[in-house]
């Protein structure tokens, strides 16, 4: 992670500012259905989850899930596409860059989508009085900790993959378990307690813990348990990505 | 005397248990045009990448402008221009973003980097695309921008991986061009090429290579000269009359190759008394004389044709 790094995160910035308003809305309108399907037609049913309306419940657990989704997308089929397929990293590494480097800057860039498109939902929300608590302001620190733990398992899964196909057992078998179990639409509680147990080896229960204690402002220390467990994770995971890159392309 | 630019010594790479180069040697000098020519799967992608601090030799010694391409990565990358062999421009950005952005790469501030982008785009014959996304561009197009690209930090050697493969004779010939202009600046420019036509009209000095081992290296010429002679007769005929024939041409000629049912005869004269020969043999079905050239090196050392594995 160095100025090198940041070259590669300002290209990748370049060609987002001549697509951002498609990518945008691809992003934006998924997260929204969700909210509203679930938030309004089965809160309708659910009422009220520990004295907070379902949609409000619901409505961090959103920011979380779309920061999940933008980072890991962006980090794999989004990098894969430009390692393949473009040969994007073999143009910056016949320049003055290397790959440790180039692998830095996409993983910036996953974590920039991570921020911009968690924030967009946080903007919303607030919007639609769903954030009781200046906290929330926080909110971007917190999509910077989870845009960096998703990024990093997407960038590992891509220096491992052979064929872009592979991707889809990513999704299934880590990002959408992780969607449905990390409490975003209901208290992680009436699961086993293994289930309960598992959850905290799921990085985005934490990111959904941080953001809807913030959007209440049911604040305290245990948060930055929380918060620890994700930084512990990206020091942990941090190394991977580089290594498996540069074996995969056999730099 | 002149320091090399390149010094390369018992250089290796594997592939798991693929020897794609083995143990080679050479000595690139300042402002020479040199070549790699082979055929495909030769080894030639393998070592240039090498040579721009991309691969990691496996074994062996290579300086590139006097430091060791081991240890000075960027120092060296900073200095060179690259033209791969597979197109590997942004898609989605213009033709003038993609070369400020490369820029960025190699610490060239931006107005800096606008002006040297543009004198690029003149001289490629690509001003009026200036704004234009790549995916719209076409072959030649595309190319002509990749050696933009590789210019852009006016490097003092410029590797070109097959330049012109996949384009259209039209297109190659306009790279050519603007080539033999960079040679004329002093650019020193290394290339790898399957085509003879590409070595010979370029490279002052050129090693040919096949399966990984350098078989034979001097200027094209010389080698056309050492090995062939001044011209070629190229003869179609049944191959249960080749012998008989070879025997009565043989005062007539220097050497000859078989190919397939082609026979290659390699004469140093005007092929008066041979074309007075060949008369007496009816059943040859074709022929054709033509000056000799490093296909003819490559098929007499190899047996086999440059473009064999296409
Ligand atoms: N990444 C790789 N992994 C395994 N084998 C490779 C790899 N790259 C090249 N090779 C093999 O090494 C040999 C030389 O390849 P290359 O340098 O690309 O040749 P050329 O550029 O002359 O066509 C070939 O047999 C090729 O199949
Ligand atoms: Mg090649």
């Amino acid at each position: 992670m160095n100025r090198w790094a940041i070259k590669v995160l300002w290209r990748n910035m370049v060609v987002f500012k001549k697509t951002w308003l498609t990518n945008m809305t691809f992003y934006f309108i998924e997260p929204l259905l969700y909210l509203s399907a679930m938030g309004l037609g089965l809160g309708a049913f659910i009422g009220e989850i520990n004295g907070t309306s379902y949609i409000r419940f619901i409505a961090p657990g959103i920011i979380a899930s779309s920061a999940m989704w933008s980072a890991s997308s962006e980090s794999t089929y989004g990098s894969f596409v430009k390692m393949h397929y473009q040969k994007i990293y073999h143009a910056m590494v016949a320049a003055p860059l290397y790959i440790e480097e180039v692998v830095a800057g996409e993983i910036l860039y996953a974590v920039f989508k991570a921020v911009i498109y968690g924030s967009i939902i946080l903007l919303v929300i607030t919007a639609f009085g769903l954030v009781s608590s200046a906290w929330a302001l926080l909110t971007p620190f917190v999509l910077v900790l989870a845009g960096f733990v998703f990024a990093l398992l997407g960038m590992i899964w891509t220096g491992l993959v052979p064929k872009i196909d592979s991707f889809s057992f990513f999704f299934t078998l880590v990002i959408t378990p992780m969607f449905l179990f990390s409490g975003v639409f209901s208290p992680i509680d009436p699961f086993p307690g293994f289930v309960q147990a598992a959850a905290w080896f799921l990085p985005l229960y934490h990111v959904v813990v941080l953001l809807r204690s913030l959007a209440s402002g049911d604040v305290g220390l245990f948060l930055l348990v929380h918060a620890g467990v994700l930084v512990l994770s990206i020091i942990l995971l941090y190394p991977f990505p580089q290594r498996f890159m540069k074996k995969r392309l056999g730099l | 005397m002149l320091k090399p630019i390149v010094t390369a010594k018992n250089l290796t790479k594997t592939y798991g248990n693929i020897q794609a180069v083995k143990n080679i040697d050479f000595v690139i000098f300042p402002g020479q045009c040199f070549g790699i020519l082979g055929p495909n799967g030769a080894g030639k992608t393998t070592t240039v990448a090498m040579l721009y601090c991309f691969l990691p030799l496996t074994t062996g010694k290579l300086e590139v402008l006097g430091m060791d391409v081991t240890r000075d990565q960027r120092e060296i990358k900073k200095r060179l221009g690259i033209v791969p062999q597979e197109n590997n421009l942004d898609q989605e950005l213009t033709v003038i973003e993609n070369l400020i952005i490369y820029a960025g790469y190699f610490d060239i501030k931006k107005s800096a980097a606008e002006k040297k982008a543009l004198a690029l785009l003149d001289f490629f014959n690509l001003m009026e695309k200036k704004d234009v996304d790549v995916e719209f561009l076409s072959g030649g197009m595309k190319r002509r921008l990749a050696l933009a690209r590789g210019l852009i930090n006016s490097p003092e050697m410029l590797i070109l991986d097959e330049p012109t493969t996949g384009l259209d004779p039209e297109a190659r010939h306009i790279i050519w061009q603007h080539l033999r202009l960079l040679k004329q600046q002093g650019l020193t420019i290394v290339l790898t090429t399957h085509y003879l036509e590409e070595a010979s009209q370029l490279c002052d000095q050129l090693f040919i290579i096949d399966q990984g081992v350098i078989i034979e290296r001097g200027a094209p010429q010389e080698l056309v000269e050492k090995h062939i002679g001044k011209s070629v007769v190229e003869l179609e005929l049944p191959v249960e009359k080749q012998q008989q024939v070879l025997e009565n041409l043989r005062p007539e000629i220097n050497g000859h190759q078989l190919l397939g049912s082609t026979l290659f005869l390699y004469i140093n004269d005007e092929g008066r008394n041979l074309a007075g020969k060949l008369k007496q043999h009816p059943f040859i079905s074709y022929q054709l004389q033509r000056p000799a050239n490093l296909e003819d090196v490559f098929l007499k050392l190899t047996g086999k044709g440059l473009l064999n594995h296409e």
